[in-house]
């Protein structure tokens, strides 16, 4: 088994094809986007994949260390950031193959007209912890 | 007997324990331990004397887990068999653990977790999987805030007002897990209104009440939210409704109006109009204002200028609005809903979609995504 992080993001990843804003679409096309969505984590905790999905808000800051005894340095959010992360599904799944089959399902999910996103996510192995057996 | 039977039994028996001398922390260890022997035993040899079995059986739990650390420290000798008949209770002792679990030292978050462990006797996993925390996350915040009260006397009096806080935190901040934390709020507000005769425990316990009977009617068959107006009012729980209005109108009767009371009349009013368009929009107002004195806070003045969009028509709301810091949660989406009811579809479309980016949890985003796509096709 090995796990995945399926990344959405807002923005910063290749145009999708059916790239029209949410507020554009109608209601019903909302709600059909909704339930894939649901269905799709339902279905993957049915098979012993899903392990966590979670969204992200759009605004956030950028915090550093500013030495001993000061506060925090914050920034942002900065509107211009060309990479923002959305949200995302974390799948534990047998081969690589199976995580961009998942991912490409999870990439159809409808949009605008009923037709498929066709977006773009991003698909990250997590890194693991060392092989008992390793001769 | 069913778990929720046992588990309100929990905050009786530990009081019997500290007050034969046992402390805080090791006493609910044992009464934990007591309670999980109850739900494994009672279904096939229900006891005749259910607390004091459970008395029984946490004590000798107390008592070995006090020897086996005794032993550690070679101090055996300071344990006693026989329970110490201790002093007479001169306070509840159900109240005076209300007080310690809600101790101002506590951070919300331990003093949520230790109320619902030690006097809701949920184990340490339903109250992780309820906050989606790992267990072990939880068993540290609990052990943490055990030792933060260690030192507290049992029979200081506390305050009231941070129980309460406690208590609406479970009720109105619980998410989903197999622990119903609405329910189980409520639960935990009833003992302690049968503990202290207080009109904000009654208030509290009335909101709740008044909140929790709209539950069935608040997510549509698809997962949405379902705004109050467009709520179906046939599928609110009336019994519910008829229990939190008569404990609302006991409490307010006796003339010691608080925030607690004052929202749960705000909610009465809702449940109190057949439709939505019958609702008496110029008391909600009133009783906003009671509440913005009582309390200052900007959210109540936010939901305020909703009130009075609704009694004095948007413009009236839109004033209202204009006064209050635009930054404040749900401001945005305020806005929105005023801007509609005043025509103004495209600014109001605008303003539901910025509100949306802004929402902090996923259906009220949902919501609003879906209010903003129903105006624009309003437009085409």
């Amino acid at each position: 088994m090995a796990k995945y992080l399926l990344l959405k993001h807002y923005r910063g990843g290749p145009t999708a094809v059916n790239d029209v804003p949410m507020d554009q679409w109608t209601p019903e096309e909302i709600s059909a986007h909704v339930a894939y969505m649901r269905d799709f984590a339902a279905r993957l905790e049915q098979t012993g994949e899903f392990v966590d999905g979670q969204a992200l808000a759009p605004d956030g800051a950028w915090v550093r260390y500013d030495g001993e005894g000061r506060p925090p340095v914050t920034d942002g959010p900065f509107a211009e950031t060309k990479d923002l992360i959305a949200g995302w599904m974390t799948i534990d799944v047998d081969s690589y193959e199976r995580a961009v089959e998942l991912a490409g399902e999870l990439s159809a999910a409808p949009g605008k007209d009923g037709r498929p996103i066709h977006e773009w996510l991003e698909l990250r192995p997590f890194l693991t912890e060392p092989p008992t057996i390793t001769e | 007997m069913n778990e929720a039977l046992i588990r309100s039994l929990t905050p009786s028996v530990l009081g019997v324990l500290v007050r034969r001398g046992a402390d805080f922390a090791a006493a609910e260890d044992a009464v934990q331990d007591a309670l999980v022997e109850a739900v494994r035993v009672w279904s096939a040899d229900p006891p005749r004397d259910p607390k004091g079995w459970l008395v029984a059986v946490a004590w000798r739990r107390f008592l070995d887990a006090t020897r086996a650390d005794a032993a550690r420290r070679r101090r055996e000798d300071l344990v006693d068999e026989e329970p110490p008949p201790g002093p007479a209770p001169a306070v509840d002792d159900t109240l005076q653990l209300y007080f310690l679990c809600a101790h101002p030292s506590l951070t919300p978050s331990s003093a949520v977790a230790l109320t619902l462990r030690a006097i809701g006797g949920l184990t340490t996993r339903q109250i992780a999987q309820a906050y989606l925390v790992p267990e072990a996350t939880m068993a540290q915040r609990i052990s943490r805030a055990k030792r933060t009260v260690s030192g507290v006397r049992f029979d200081q009096p506390g305050d009231v007002a941070t129980v309460l806080r406690v208590l609406y935190l479970v009720f109105n901040e619980g998410y989903s897990g197999d622990v119903d934390l609405a329910a189980e709020a409520i639960r935990l507000t009833r003992q302690l209104a049968a503990a202290i005769d207080h009109p904000e425990v009654a208030g509290l316990l009335a909101l709740m009440l008044l909140h929790h009977a709209r539950r069935a009617a608040r997510k549509g068959p698809d997962g949405n939210l379902v705004p109050l107006a467009e709520q179906d009012r046939g599928r609110w729980h009336t019994a519910s409704i008829a229990e939190g209005v008569e404990i609302l109108q006991a409490a307010l009767a006796r003339d010691r109006l608080g925030e607690f009371q004052a929202q749960a009349a705000i909610a009465a009013l809702h449940a109190d109009a057949p439709t939505a368009e019958e609702t008496d929009w110029v008391q909600i107002v009133e009783w906003y204002d009671e509440l913005a004195r009582l309390t200052d806070s900007p959210i109540v003045r936010l939901n305020r200028a909703v009130a009075v969009g609704e009694a004095d028509g948007p413009r009236a709301g839109l004033a209202a609005l204009a006064a209050l810091d635009d930054a404040l949660p749900r401001f945005t989406a305020v806005a929105a809903y005023l801007h509609e009811r005043d025509g103004s579809v495209a600014t109001a479309a605008r303003l539901y979609a910025e509100a949306a980016r802004k929402a902090s949890n996923l259906a009220e985003r949902d919501h609003l995504t879906r209010q903003a796509s129903r105006l624009n096709g309003l437009r085409r």
